[in-house]
């Protein structure tokens, strides 16, 4: 088991957030949390990364790193696309990068060139880009510049915080095509999100927060009644299995 | 006042604005990076310039032992928070009583010798820009996660106790350093003495030693990075803390080279860092505390300012420099609110 998190707890000023967590991610796996807004998931995020103070277990590859800061567990190999992508707004496409990989800084330029030339052919539009600042990208090339950034420092897991918020459908419909290709080399995904639909069909395993508490879990949600009722919607649930969604009529 | 003068008076103005400039760029480093006014940068350019001074008399300056203190307390503040970890000690010790093991004994050794004044100026810096990242460790570092108003006053309870530390160590008495070169030149109807060179061509080889940094290197751009997203920064492995501990120490640097250029300007008591830092400051809130260009024209503006109205109404010299910046706050208040960075 990669990544693992027992009876986790984070509270704000004594009222809890999120209570008693457990959730894990393997090896090459898509693990995704969905539920309402206001149910915790990107709460869950920051205390799995470090940013926020919580009681329980974290473990990652058979260490514990609850203790860890998060520079620390960005070393250990998890990386965190945060919902606020969290850009260096005022500098340029590829000055983003390049500090995707200062964790890999003892490698030299070269090595973080190459990465780059990577990250620019699973993200295209980001080359074209390249000179311009981070500020001035639309909203999807900034999630790629976020997640570009995250993989550049070639994480084991990685999480992502909603990386669909406030994208154009066939732009989503593309990341998530490119998450589940990172999948394949073996990365561990754990993939919060409130795009239900999108997230359960490239997730091998889900849960579902609801009020701070995992309330369902499992590997094929996507055909649980309680799901399709409550996140799919009755109608739209007949576009999941094979047929191709549905084509928005402008990107 | 005709234009001759007017001339001269800028040409003080450029002087003390160019001191002013590297007071600004440093402040607003480390706000941007840690949200630190930082305060106490007046009394390190007066601990450099007094360190200088007594250096170059041939005495041992009071002041290295001010950093052995702050080294061993900061020291035992890096200890204690890494109890958990225990994997830092050496980078602690060494970055915190590196400074002073090496300072002290040399400083001990030479000062009765009368190093000349390039030796007494390197080690005036090498001194007092430790002191500014041991501040960091012991009274900012703790605080990281405090509010601005909170970090401001932890800045003004560090200058306290500098002041007093200051009073203790170099006595009430003020001194003025020895030029670098007592040489002038004549421009038409300008004589610009040498220390005025000197001043110009250190500021301006600070400035782009600066831009190169922040514009070329990783660690540069890591210290932008931590100033325009700290949790972006730190989500990329840029520690916060360590970021921290650079943008004091490039201040420490600024401010101790600053303090060893301006002693030989004019008389320098223990307390004298306080207006030289508070221009610097003007100009820095005036530049609005983020932009680095903006910041050094206000600073040769500040200086400008200053040298006129010394030569119009002396009496009231600081009173216009303090009032001129209302205006500017006020335009700027009007133009809208700084923009908070995180999208």
């Amino acid at each position: 088991m990669m990544f693992r998190v027992a009876g986790l707890s984070v509270s704000y000023g004594g009222v809890a957030a999120v209570q008693d967590i457990s959730l894990h991610v393997e090896a090459g796996s898509i693990a995704a949390v969905i539920g309402p807004n206001g149910a915790g998931k990107t709460t869950l995020l920051n205390a799995a990364m470090g940013v926020l103070p919580s009681t329980g277990t974290i473990e990652f590859d058979g260490t514990s790193i609850h203790a860890m800061d998060i520079e620390t567990r960005v070393a250990a190999g998890i990386s965190l696309v945060p919902e606020l992508r969290n850009l260096f707004s005022t500098m340029s496409v590829a000055d983003n990068l390049r500090l995707g990989a200062y964790r890999l800084r003892r490698e030299g330029s070269a090595a973080a060139a190459r990465a780059m030339d990577e990250i620019f052919e699973t993200f295209p539009p980001l080359q074209r880009r390249k000179e311009q600042l981070a500020g001035t990208l639309s909203g999807g090339e900034r999630q790629m510049l976020a997640m570009g950034r995250a993989l550049m420092a070639r994480p084991k897991l990685l999480m992502l915080d909603e990386p669909s918020l406030g994208l154009a459908p066939l732009i989503v419909r593309d990341l998530f095509a490119i998450v589940s290709q990172l999948r394949a080399t073996g990365v561990g995904i754990l993939l919060v999100e409130q795009n239900a639909r999108a997230a359960l069909r490239i997730a091998d395993y889900a849960y579902v927060l609801e009020t701070g508490r995992i309330t369902l879990e499992g590997t094929d949600l996507a055909d649980d009644p309680r799901i399709v009722e409550k996140y799919l919607g009755q109608k739209e649930s007949k576009s999941l299995g094979g047929a191709p969604p549905p084509k928005p009529r402008h990107p | 006042m005709d234009a001759s003068i007017l001339l001269i008076l800028v040409q003080d103005g450029l002087v003390n604005g160019a001191i002013y400039a590297l007071l600004a760029l440093s402040l607003v480093l480390v706000f941007t990076v840690t949200r630190v006014l930082f305060i106490p940068q007046g009394e390190l350019v007066a601990f450099a310039a007094l360190t200088y001074s007594t250096l170059a008399e041939g005495h041992v300056p009071a002041s290295i032992f001010l950093l052995a203190g702050l080294g061993a307390t900061a020291c035992l503040r890096g200890l204690w928070d890494a109890r958990a970890t225990r994997n830092k000690y050496g980078k602690i010790l060494f970055g915190t009583l590196g400074p002073p093991a090496v300072v002290v004994p040399l400083t001990l050794w030479l000062a009765p010798r009368h190093p000349g004044l390039a030796v007494s100026a390197l080690l005036a810096v090498a001194t007092v820009a430790p002191m500014a990242p041991a501040l960091y460790r012991i009274a900012f570092a703790p605080l990281a996660s405090a509010s601005i108003l909170t970090l401001l006053i932890a800045a003004v309870s560090v200058r306290f106790a500098m002041v007093g530390i200051g009073l203790v160590i170099f006595g009430p008495e003020g001194t003025r350093g020895i030029g670098f070169s007592d040489a002038f030149f004549t421009v038409g109807p300008l004589t610009i003495p040498g220390q005025a060179i000197w001043i110009w061509i250190v500021t301006f080889a600070l400035m782009l030693a600066l831009a190169i940094f922040f514009g070329r290197t990783l660690i540069g751009r890591a210290l932008r990075a931590t100033a325009i997203n700290r949790l972006g920064a730190q989500l990329v492995g840029i520690p916060a803390e360590g970021a921290g501990r650079l943008a004091f120490t490039l201040a420490g640097a600024i401010g101790a080279i600053s303090g060893v250029l301006v002693a030989p300007l004019t008389t320098i008591y223990y307390d004298t860092g306080f207006l030289i830092g508070l221009k610097g400051f003007v100009a820095a809130i005036a530049g609005g505390l983020v932009g680095y260009p903006a910041a050094v024209i206000a600073a040769l503006a500040v200086g400008i300012v200053e040298s006129v109205s010394s030569f119009w109404a002396s009496a009231y010299k600081e009173v216009i420099v303090f009032t001129a910046v209302l205006p500017v706050l006020l335009v700027r208040s009007l133009l809208g609110p700084p923009s908070e960075h995180d999208e």
